[in-house]
């Protein structure tokens, strides 16, 4: 898959993340009901419905960080392989940031944004410092690189995140909740560099409720409840012209805040 | 005094008892981070295993180990880990110390890698599920997650428990006099037997001996539990 020629992944309107009817249970919860959803090359989707309905599980599906049971989940058109090595191959193209951050506390920011590519992708050292040094620019943290991640901001390290799943260089991220961690004087340098990612063409699903950030960056909104796919739209028509009741309902309640 | 210390031979004893807790330290730590490998592999089997070890030797009086050692591994398997003869083809005239050592080395470090695997899996216990799931989502692999992220924060969580299971291990290494290495314990009973008269500082300067080695070790540690803690 990956010697595909470049021109051919650039093929727009390339499924790239597929998922096929998959249904997953947490015991007797049905946590993910006959998901079906498709994600384009370059597109981004952002998940959104109330807490409880799905949506980490969803993302954490995506890269296998949870199992399920039946249906089928492609990345680029290779189906997902079961625990070992050829996962850990394919979780490489996909980025995941996770609402805690989860940098390695004992690494330093450097370290954090280099072990992917040394381990994974075999890179040279000198090669994956000056990659990382060039991501740690691009979100603005480039100061810090000696530090330890307990030394940042909670909006640093978030960044710091984003960049360590950049230096994989994956074909899709999935944010879960990005944001809700932070303070809020924190929230628009995170959602100012994934809106810059955004622009950039990265293929993105992202878990979030920051509607500014939807209405700027996203192509589509999916509203999940119930561990179901209620309403897909635009930002614009989902925000302003939404369709069922959960999803209104859902909405009036965030919108008043 | 020094008298007493030179005739009960207590300074090589004691050099004895330091080499008993080197050699046992290292090996029960090599052997307690396997065992506690097997007990975090998403294997069943491996859990299984390691869980089980830990229960028995856990379970089981260090003496009884020890002297299984030297009775059932050398004695009636034949497993014999120290030399007859030296490189020369002269027999070797420390055959029979040193492989009370040897015997009494891999008791020790069997007995503690059940330990040492427990306190490694608390310090496991300290890290949060995210480390492990970033690991994993930028693609490493289950032995490389462990290698770079799981296990190096779980020593430096582990070091407190570690330091207390080498500190029991120094003095349980009195334990092996009981298949004739004649360390400090050793030592001991020959006091209370040829000089029972010195019995009293006999007891006062085996016991300084043990703080003295003791002592900084429990120091050490917790300047180091300090100086490497992991911040969150
Ligand atoms: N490991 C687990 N074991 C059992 N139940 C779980 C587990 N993880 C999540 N759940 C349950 O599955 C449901 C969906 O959880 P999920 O975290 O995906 O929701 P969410 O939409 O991300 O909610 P939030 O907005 O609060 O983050 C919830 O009812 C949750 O309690
Ligand atoms: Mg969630």
């Amino acid at each position: 898959m990956t010697d595909t020629p470049a021109a051919a992944r650039r093929t727009p309107d390339r499924p790239l993340v597929v998922l096929e009817n998959v249904n997953k249970h947490f015991g007797e919860l049905h946590v993910l009901k006959d998901i079906n959803l498709t994600v384009h090359e370059g597109e981004v989707v952002v998940v959104i419905g109330p807490s409880g309905s799905g949506k980490s599980t969803l993302c954490r599906t995506i890269n296998r960080l949870e199992t399920f049971e039946s249906g089928r989940i492609a990345i680029n058109g290779t189906e997902l392989p079961d625990e070992g090595k050829e996962l850990a191959r394919l979780r490489a193209d996909v980025g995941m940031v996770f609402q805690s951050f989860n940098l390695f506390a004992h690494k330093t920011i450097l370290e954090n944004v280099t072990l992917g590519p040394m381990k994974v992708r075999g890179m040279k050292p000198a090669a994956a410092k000056e990659h990382a040094m060039e991501l740690l620019t691009r979100v603005g943290v480039d100061h810090q690189a000696s530090k330890y991640p307990a030394q940042l901001s909670g909006g640093q390290q978030q960044r710091v995140a984003i960049a360590r799943s950049l230096a994989m260089e994956p074909t899709v991220m999935l944010f879960d909740e990005p944001t809700s961690a932070l303070d809020p004087e924190m929230i628009n340098e995170v959602l100012d560099v994934m809106t810059e990612l955004a622009r950039s063409g990265m293929t993105m699903v992202v878990v979030t409720h920051e509607m500014g950030f939807a209405r700027k960056a996203a192509d589509r909104v999916v509203f999940m409840s119930d561990g179901a796919i209620v309403e897909e739209n635009t930002p614009e028509q989902f925000f302003t012209n939404a369709q069922s009741a959960r999803a209104k309902d859902f909405l009036g309640k965030i919108l008043t805040h | 005094m020094i008298d007493l210390i030179e005739q009960a031979q207590l300074l090589p004893a004691f050099f004895l008892t330091i080499q008993l807790a080197l050699w046992s330290a290292a090996f029960a730590l090599i052997l307690g981070t396997v065992i506690a490998i097997l007990r975090l592999a998403p294997v069943g089997v491996l859990n299984a295993l390691g869980a089980s070890y830990v229960t028995l030797v856990r379970n089981t009086p260090l003496t009884l180990i020890v002297v299984a050692c030297s009775l059932v591994l050398w004695g009636q398997l034949g497993i014999e880990p120290a030399s007859r003869r030296l490189p020369d083809g002269s027999g070797n005239p420390d055959f029979i110390s040193s492989l009370n050592f040897r015997l009494g080395v891999i008791g020790l470090s069997i007995y503690h890698a059940a330990f040492v695997c427990e306190a490694i899996r608390s310090g496991v216990n300290t890290i949060p599920l995210g480390q492990a799931e970033a690991a994993r989502s930028i693609g490493l692999t289950f032995p490389q997650s462990l290698r770079e992220v799981i296990l190096p924060q779980a020593f430096r969580g582990a070091i407190t428990p570690l330091g207390n299971v080498l500190i029991a291990l120094v003095k349980n290494t009195t334990v092996v006099a009981a298949i004739g290495v004649f360390e400090t314990a050793y030592r001991m009973r020959w006091i209370a037997e040829f000089r029972p008269a010195d019995l009293m500082p006999g007891f006062a300067l085996v016991a300084l001996g043990f703080v003295i080695l003791t002592l900084p070790l429990g120091l050490l540690v917790s300047h180091l539990s300090q100086r490497l803690a992991v911040k969150r």
